[in-house]
């Protein structure tokens, strides 16, 4: 059984997704219901469907010292490590604390595979990779996290964790449990993922991408678009920063069921919620708003949206963002605690922009339009391939459950 | 900083040269094992779902399955961490080459098969295991990395926790890169007391100082062709008994481990 959690601060966070680059683009994206959503213009090979495809990635350009991590994910990284003061607010810890004290964790779905696909495609005469491709330490899903501490100057612990969708939202897990141990003193955690051949196509080659944009919980869901998205936050004791927003709690839970398709009836998906509502000391009904996985996939959304039926009261608000951003997959769950943060923040509950027929399996419960509101409580789920799934309670700065 | 403590309670392992943890005792004190099968026995999955499953996944199976049944937990209890350097890299090498040539006819099979968390996925299929399971990677430092993950779990949750580790061999022109010639998987149970399958505790705490723990050979070249393989200091620690190693679990940090038997 887990134990009431400390809370931790989240002193700092930023978000880059197809909404834009930080989090005053992201919020107004949010209040103006607009998708960041355009057809296919990415894959190598023509390929019908719709991505979150984030602007001025190619235009990045990596400091000169740490020019060889150079890829698409870590400039989306470096792009998205630059946005809202994130990198100061870094420097300023790394100077509280020292560079060993601050653990990175990191999640990603397929780090800088990308990159191998190009070196595939460009194979030189005798079947080898191009010599500027010869380079190790982006052919691995620890590219990110290496690029990322190198970038930052850590020398703490330093993990990749690539549980497919629900990554990002592990490190939170991870951080907490080393923080609470005294094996550092502050963690930066985070995702990156980037649209890459193997995802589109693989996903495709799954029946799982729809030809149109998105359309979570909507009676006529046809299937999920990939999107892109680096975010980040650097969690600290929450001691040294009272009027930070917190971390309450976290959950996560296995469905043992299947590959890629959930259990049928949300099992592990409701073991990480009550596991996260334990350690935070919450009730279901003290939630004020819930960020949804909300694929868009059939399954996926019929099994959450049961969920939110069985598990919450009508007053909580719910909505899935992947109408915003596309499913951003290892990515997906720091940019959605990132807007759980911002409903917090701001009182907004975002809508679940692009279904017009809600699934009449939908509760109450869901906001198909932006509220306006008070959330002290947010939580954020995030649901992976292999029957991963995770779940973080985030609330108010001040706000004691 | 306090020192870290956790008890062994079981330990798998699988290379083509070892067949398990019995094999590395029998290796280390000047014997030659006989080798195991050139595909791992992975006998915890189904025998259909063993003649589908990659290698990467059988082996990973097979080295936590023999450290479960060694520790006399029921697998469904455990929490699982699984770490691997480089994911199932034939797969990863297929997906490339079938990209660059015919991408929409990318195998579904394959592509589900290529996430990180495969393996750990279709072992709590197989067990029927709820608890939190987790993948990660840290390049070369992935075991050390893995164990600090598992040992947080470990403590901070007062609960055992199976740590796996494994890297099935490269092919295609990614072997060049991940110069990964030959498999290697382990596995340890690992708890926050000592009980009656206790063989060991650990003590274990964060270092600076960075040392590589020198290994006689053949084992410092199979630490060399396999990322996995940089268990083995721990792993012969446990042969003998005693002793202290240390472990990287990033580029610029170390865990010292010293350890102490268990009577």
């Amino acid at each position: 059984m887990p134990v009431l959690m400390t809370p931790l601060a989240i002193t700092s966070y930023t978000s880059t997704s197809a909404m834009g680059h930080g989090l005053a683009a992201q919020l107004d994206a949010l209040q103006h219901m607009r998708s960041g959503l355009r057809p296919n213009d990415f894959s190598s090979a023509p390929l019908a469907c719709w991505i979150g495809r984030v602007a001025g990635v190619e235009d990045t350009v990596l400091p000169v010292a740490h020019a060889a991590w150079d890829c698409r994910n870590n400039r989306l990284a470096w792009l998205g490590l630059s946005q809202d003061g994130f990198l100061a607010r870094v420097l300023a810890a790394r100077e509280r604390y020292g560079a060993d004290r601050i653990a990175l964790l990191l999640g990603t779905s397929t780090a800088s595979i990308g990159a191998t696909e190009e070196a595939y495609r460009r194979l030189d005469a005798d079947g080898g990779f191009a010599d500027d491709m010869l380079r190790p330490g982006i052919h691995t899903p620890h590219s990110l996290s290496a690029f990322v501490a190198a970038a930052l100057d850590l020398e703490g612990p330093c993990l990749t964790i690539s549980t497919a969708c629900s990554s990002s939202a592990k490190v939170f897990a991870s951080a907490e449990r080393l923080i609470r141990l005294g094996l550092v003193d502050a963690a930066v955690v985070g995702g990156v993922d980037t649209l890459c051949d193997s995802v589109l196509f693989g996903f495709n080659s799954l029946e799982l991408v729809s030809t149109a944009p998105c359309r979570p919980f909507d009676a006529a869901r046809d299937g999920i678009s990939i999107g892109e998205a680096a975010g980040f936050a650097l969690l600290e004791r929450i001691d040294v920063a009272p009027d930070a927003a917190q971390l309450l709690g976290y959950g996560e839970a296995s469905d043992a069921h299947h590959m890629s398709t959930p259990h049928p009836d949300g099992l592990g998906a409701e073991l990480a919620l009550r596991d996260a509502l334990m350690r935070a000391g919450l009730d279901a009904g003290q939630v004020d708003y819930i960020n949804l996985h909300g694929t868009a996939s059939q399954k996926n959304d019929e099994v959450e949206a049961a969920l939110v039926n069985r598990a919450f009261p009508a007053h909580t608000r719910a909505s899935s963002t992947k109408g915003f951003t596309g499913h951003t997959l290892g990515a997906a769950a720091i940019v959605e605690a990132t807007i759980a943060l911002q409903a917090i923040e701001h009182g907004l509950i975002p809508g679940n922009l692009g279904s017009s027929t809600p699934d009449p399996l939908c509760g109450v419960q869901f906001a198909w339009r932006n509220e306006q509101q008070r959330v002290d409580v947010a939580l954020s789920n995030s649901f992976g391939f292999g029957g991963n799934n995770a779940c973080l309670a985030l609330a108010r700065a001040g706000f004691v459950a | 900083m306090s020192a870290l403590r956790v008890y062994i309670e079981g330990v798998g392992l699988w290379s083509p040269q070892l067949a398990d943890f019995a094999a590395l005792r029998s290796q280390l004190a000047g014997n030659i094992p006989d080798p195991p099968p050139a595909r791992p026995a992975a006998a915890t999955l189904p025998p259909n779902e063993r003649r589908r499953a990659p290698e990467s996944v059988l082996l990973a199976i097979e080295v936590a399955g023999q450290a479960v049944a060694m520790s006399g937990h029921s697998a469904s209890e455990l929490a699982c961490v699984f770490a691997s350097s480089h994911g199932d890299q034939p797969i990863t090498d297929y997906m490339c080459a079938t990209l660059a040539q015919a991408p929409a006819e990318l195998s579904p099979i394959r592509f589900h098969n290529s996430v990180h968390n495969a393996a750990v996925g279709y072992w709590t299929i197989v067990t029927s295991c709820h608890a939190p399971s987790t993948a990660v990677a840290a390049q070369r430092a992935s075991f050390g990395a893995g164990l600090l993950e598992a040992v947080g779990q470990v403590l901070a949750e007062q609960r055992p926790v199976l740590l796996v580790c494994s890297d099935t061999a490269g092919g295609g022109p990614l072997l060049e890169i991940t110069g990964c010639t030959q498999s290697f998987g382990c596995a340890l149970v690992l708890a926050p007391e000592s009980s009656a399958t206790t063989m060991t505790s650990l003590q274990l705490s964060l270092t600076t100082s960075r040392v590589i723990s020198p290994l006689a050979e053949p084992l410092a070249h199979w630490r060399e062709a396999n990322a996995s393989a940089t268990a083995l200091p721990l792993l012969a620690l446990l042969a003998e008994g005693r002793g202290r190693c240390q472990l990287d679990v990033a580029a610029t940090l170390g865990l010292q481990i010293d350890m102490e038997s268990v009577a």
